[in-house]
């Protein structure tokens, strides 16, 4: 594939707000997992959680799309310089031509969790201050950030669960290739929800502790919240932009099991080796790879297969998701901005709370940040449904 | 963009499958609502077809249909699903089970729950491992899922599958989403004009008011304008006719897609 100037870049997590937080957390192998105290759940375990959300609601010209989820999305949007550089872009384009291409697993329907504690106890009824439309629909993110950024080109949500926010990467370029559009916004956002923290519990797919990354000894995810963004334009109208071209792209399909991946990680080889690919590169041209890296049993122990087999025992691998948890839908575009960081940087991350590596692992797992340069990297994002990205990042040839 | 439509599926009120349809779109024989008709597909192992929902079956259903009609090997067909909704009945139980004090919600339930449920279940029955995509776009899921599914076709050169479904909520969420019917199609989706394209797709984005087409018969119009899925009707009703037409398709926020159909002889 042609490669795409990504030119600007947002995140907020629970490692903190912008790219400098984030990037500081990465140095000193920060977490920001701690123990779960949303909302009114009682479960035993940790999450990822972005403070002070509730007192940050969505610009009052948007006010009925206001939401967890949405203001997220707002505050992703105003740091690290985004907005600014979307509002160039737009100028420079028109912005009928920049595309907005967001995912997300489960959107605002932590409204309406909370409006079916609220129904009508005679006739079941919503109450009438819920609004569908703006918060708890999939495609409601996309919607609101389109209008926040007042871009009127092609938008949709992709969501495949934990792959989402990679795959829009490849739904950006695509478009962009097309000649749909001139440049997009990527990305999305996933926050806090009973669905997924009542849900994964059901699995018993939760860690009690922070979620320890291919540990010996993992128990489980922590689940965190975050959004991210990026701007990708063709890299010929960008050169001054200096950014880190996208390079390659592979999704693929496990066609095993909806909540499990296939134990041999054959569907997240095949995103690989298709990433690299139209990347037109080796796995030897890579420096780091960004796992997945949930923490629980049988991701971790399929991803380090399929790694080991595509990359041998040399490449280092590390996962973030002890840092900031597992972002969910929010997850693929949260491990390309640390892979971005992680080149900026000459820094490939650690993995905060991992103690002693799963002797059965055989990739070249780091517990600790290692200082070295950093070219190329790969990032994995894999999902329910058995839905799994890859994407390459980096300097070309 | 262009594409070349080799096999239509379809799963709709009175509509049963796109070959007995065809004659009802093409204005030769009445349109009469009746309920959708969907078996759990056989192409799911046991435990799956279990656990599979509507929407899922409606997916399956019209996806099959669109494979079998096209002749191709659903194994290595990329798929683009969109959908405005997903799962409806699954997410009601969730939601009811979240609002009581055990919160108990079953593991089955909470994977159902994804919107990619469909192509979960769909990737497992056709042991498909290439690429595909989860849309929501609400109103506008079946434009997005048709605008991404030619992109695909023409930036990658490769054969897509498009699948559109929507199924109802059951209430209160119906009452403040009502989606008025099941409603299943898909679209074969080719790069070249092979002896089996049915007809040629000219898409483009247009980010501009125009008037969207409609469908002449009261009835599918109703379900057009009732079911976010069923916006694809005009487009089926033209690749009945077989006539060359252009099609007009709402897209987000007073955009639209303008779709120039060519039949292939």
């Amino acid at each position: 594939m042609q490669p795409l100037a990504i030119s600007r870049y947002s995140i907020v997590n629970c490692l903190g707000a912008g790219l400098r937080a984030v990037a500081d957390a990465m140095r000193e192998k920060r977490s920001g997992l701690a123990p779960c105290d949303f909302e009114t759940v009682k479960l035993d375990t940790h999450i990822g959680r972005v403070r002070g959300l509730e007192a940050l609601p969505v610009r009052s010209d948007l006010g009925a799309y206001d939401c967890r989820n949405n203001r997220l999305a707002q505050l992703g949007i105003e740091l690290d310089g985004f907005a600014g550089a979307v509002s160039q872009a737009s100028d420079r384009y028109g912005p009928a031509r920049v595309g907005v291409f967001m995912g997300t697993s489960t959107s605002g329907i932590l409204e309406t969790e909370l409006a079916y504690r609220r129904r009508d106890p005679r006739t079941g009824a919503l109450p009438p201050d819920y609004r569908y439309t703006q918060t708890h629909n999939t495609f409601s993110l996309a919607d609101f950030v389109r209008r926040y950024l007042g871009l009127q080109g092609p938008a949709f949500v992709v969501s495949s669960a934990c792959s989402s926010t990679a795959k829009v990467f490849g739904n950006a370029a695509r478009m962009i290739a097309a000649g749909v559009c001139d440049a997009a916004v990527v990305g999305g956002v996933d926050s806090l929800c009973l669905t997924t923290l009542y849900g994964f519990h059901s699995l018993e797919l939760t860690s009690r502790g922070p979620c320890r990354p291919f540990d010996a000894e993992r128990d489980g995810l922590s689940i965190g919240e975050g959004a991210g963004f990026a701007l990708l334009e063709r890299v010929e109208t960008r050169p001054e932009a200096g950014a880190i071209p996208l390079l390659g792209i592979g999704e693929s399909c496990d066609a095993y099991h909806m909540s499990t991946p296939h134990p041999d990680g054959l569907g997240a080889m095949s995103a690989m080796r298709l990433a690299l690919e139209t990347a037109n590169l080796a796995p030897a041209d890579i420096d780091y790879v960004n796992l997945h890296g949930t923490a629980t049993r049988t991701n971790d122990a399929a991803e380090d297969r399929s790694v080991w087999e595509l990359f041998g025992g040399g490449t280092p691998c590390s996962s973030t998701k002890g840092a900031t948890g597992h972002l969910l839908g929010a997850a693929g575009i949260t491990e390309i901005i640390i892979s971005i960081l992680a080149i900026e940087h000459g820094l490939m991350p650690g993995s905060a709370h991992t103690r002693r590596i799963d002797p059965a692992m055989r990739s070249n797992y780091l517990i600790e940040p290692r200082k070295a340069r950093v070219r190329r990297v790969l990032s994995n994002s894999f999902g329910f449904g058995g839905s799994n990205c890859s994407v390459v990042l980096g300097t070309a040839g | 963009m262009f594409a070349f439509i080799e096999g239509v599926g379809l799963a709709g009120p009175g509509l049963r499958g796109w070959q007995a349809s065809r004659s009802i779109f093409a204005g030769k024989q009445a349109y009469s609502r009746a309920p959708t008709t969907v078996a759990a597909s056989e192409l799911l192992p046991a435990a799956e077809r279990r656990r599979a929902g509507v929407p899922v079956k409606l997916a399956l259903a019209a996806g099959h249909e669109a494979i079998a009609n096209a002749g191709r090997d659903a194994a290595a067909t990329a798929t683009v699903f969109t959908s405005s909704s997903g799962d409806c009945d699954n997410l009601h139980y969730i939601l009811e089970a979240l609002a009581t004090p055990e919160r108990q919600i079953s593991p089955t339930r909470f994977h159902n729950s994804v919107h990619n449920t469909a192509a979960g279940y769909w990737s497992i029955a056709m042991q498909c491992r290439a690429p595909s995509t989860s849309l929501c776009c609400h109103d506008a899921s079946f434009a997005a899922g048709l605008l991404e599914a030619v992109s695909q076709v023409a930036v990658a050169g490769t054969p897509v599958a498009l699948i559109a479904y929507d199924h109802p909520y059951p209430e209160p969420l119906n009452s403040v989403r009502p989606i008025h019917g099941d409603f299943g199609m898909a679209l074969l989706l080719a790069p070249q004009a092979t002896e089996r394209a049915i007809a040629a797709l000219d898409v483009a984005f247009m980010p501009q008011e125009m008037e969207a087409s409609r469908t002449a018969d009261p009835g599918l119009e109703a379900l057009r304008t009732g079911v976010p899925a069923a916006r694809c009707l005009p487009l089926l009703a033209a690749l009945a006719r077989g006539s060359r037409e252009t099609v007009i398709l709402e897209y987000v926020a007073g955009t639209h897609l303008r779709v120039a159909v060519t039949p292939c002889l």
